[in-house]
């Protein structure tokens, strides 16, 4: 049997309990489920094309002056990756500095300091292949961040907050194309946005405007109108490890099942 | 359950308390879950806005082609028009107040980019001319001869 004043002092007690519960902020499943499609006008994606690529590196060198990333540091938000398969089905790829100077040799870096002279006749298949960040549709490194400090834009673009990042490094372990780095001079995690600053005012990214040979393209997917929207809903594009489910949105013409 | 319980409680309570105060006032009010959901959505919405505010440095062939239109003219009627005159010249960011002057880049390497034969067979670079860099005038820079804006020997 329960006394009237002990029931009173259980009240309280329960009261007491849940008063500081009430402060936290309550997940609503409505704001969870919202925005799956999204209202955005604009989803951003982007065009290699690896047949026009000659390897010049224009494109690295703009971009690390653009977006202030450390000129000498070996790190960068895009690079070029070569590969050379040879006709006894050996297959090399280098990207010396990330491509920031071109390739002006045609030995192959093989690291610490070796190199892979191949000749011409050797070679069976061999071309270039810019890399950036995918800005996937399901981006693997946001999910992990522990703070909220990278997340997706409405339009598509997964953006860094530096103010925010704790610089625990999950991100860059989790994204499977190897596109974050952390930044030399802020200690944060570090990736390509597309050059936010140049397409939220109708410019080009940076690579694409300093590539000569047009091998790269941006565009909006959700415009019909878009020259490069209407090449990847029309012709025969690949994206780098579909396995994954990651949904990258950055599409490749002349793909090769060597490169990864 | 006598105070011996009650009391670390409401000293828990009250810490608990104090955090969610101080929260409050350290997390934005921007900050929260936006459009893209929970997972992908949980950011500080000002940050979008701190991206759009970064410096243009690279602005493109059509901010040099009034002053300087001259050298905008000549280099179009050449095969290299396809070069942006900004990745020779560097980025004109906010020229000419600043910086007054660019730094022009006259190596080799910056010629070789291109025009280091490499016979790639599914790439475009097996069609564009090269030189061999250790036979070909070494230690002479290339516009010593080539006008890198009128690219043909016979005219400089």
């Amino acid at each position: 049997m329960i006394t009237r004043r002990e029931l009173l002092k259980y009240a309280v007690g329960v009261a007491g309990l849940a008063a500081p519960l009430t402060a936290l902020e309550m997940i609503n499943p409505k704001k969870l489920l919202a925005g799956k499609s999204g209202p955005s006008k604009v989803r951003w994606v982007f065009l290699v094309d690896t047949y026009k690529c000659v390897g010049c590196g224009l494109c690295v060198k703009a971009c690390k002056n653009e977006n202030e990333i450390p000129y000498d540091a070996n790190v960068t938000r895009t690079w070029v990756e070569r590969y050379v398969l040879t006709k006894d089905g050996k297959l090399f790829a280098d990207t010396p500095k990330g491509a920031r100077d071109g390739f002006t040799t045609n030995k192959i870096d093989l690291g610490l300091g070796k190199y892979q002279d191949i000749k011409k006749e050797d070679i069976r298949k061999a071309f270039f292949v810019p890399k950036l960040c995918n800005q996937c549709e399901n981006p693997p490194c946001v999910q992990v961040c522990p703070v909220g400090a990278t997340y997706q834009a409405p339009d598509g673009v997964v953006l860094v907050d530096r103010t925010w990042c704790i610089g625990c490094g999950y991100c860059i372990m989790a994204c499977p194309y190897g596109a974050r780095f952390f930044h030399p001079k802020y200690h944060t995690a570090e990736k390509c946005n597309f050059c936010y600053h140049r397409i939220s005012k109708g410019m080009q990214t940076a690579c694409v405007e300093a590539c000569p040979f047009g091998a790269r393209r941006i565009g909006n997917i959700k415009d019909p109108n878009d020259p490069v929207a209407r090449i990847i809903m029309t012709e025969r594009v690949g994206i780098l490890k579909s396995e994954y489910g990651t949904k990258p949105q950055v599409y490749y013409i002349g793909l090769d099942e060597e490169v990864r | 359950m006598g105070n011996h319980v009650f009391r670390p409680l409401f000293v828990v309570i009250g810490i608990i308390i104090l955090i969610l105060i101080a929260r409050s006032f350290y997390v934005p009010h921007d900050f929260g879950v936006h459009e893209r959901g929970y997972m992908y959505g949980w950011y500080r919405e000002g940050n979008i806005e701190d991206w759009k505010k970064v410096q243009v440095k690279y602005q493109g062939r059509d901010y040099c082609k009034d002053c300087h239109s001259d050298k905008y003219e000549s280099i179009m009627r050449s095969p290299h028009a396809i070069i942006q005159c900004e990745n020779c010249h560097g980025p004109a960011v906010d020229h000419p107040a600043n910086p007054p002057k660019l730094t022009i880049d006259r190596s080799r390497q910056l010629c070789l980019r291109c025009h280091y034969p490499l016979p790639y067979p599914t790439s475009g670079r097996a069609k564009i001319r090269g030189i061999d860099p250790d036979r070909h005038n070494r230690d002479f820079e290339c516009s010593t001869c080539h006008n890198p804006h009128k690219p043909n020997l016979s005219i400089r």
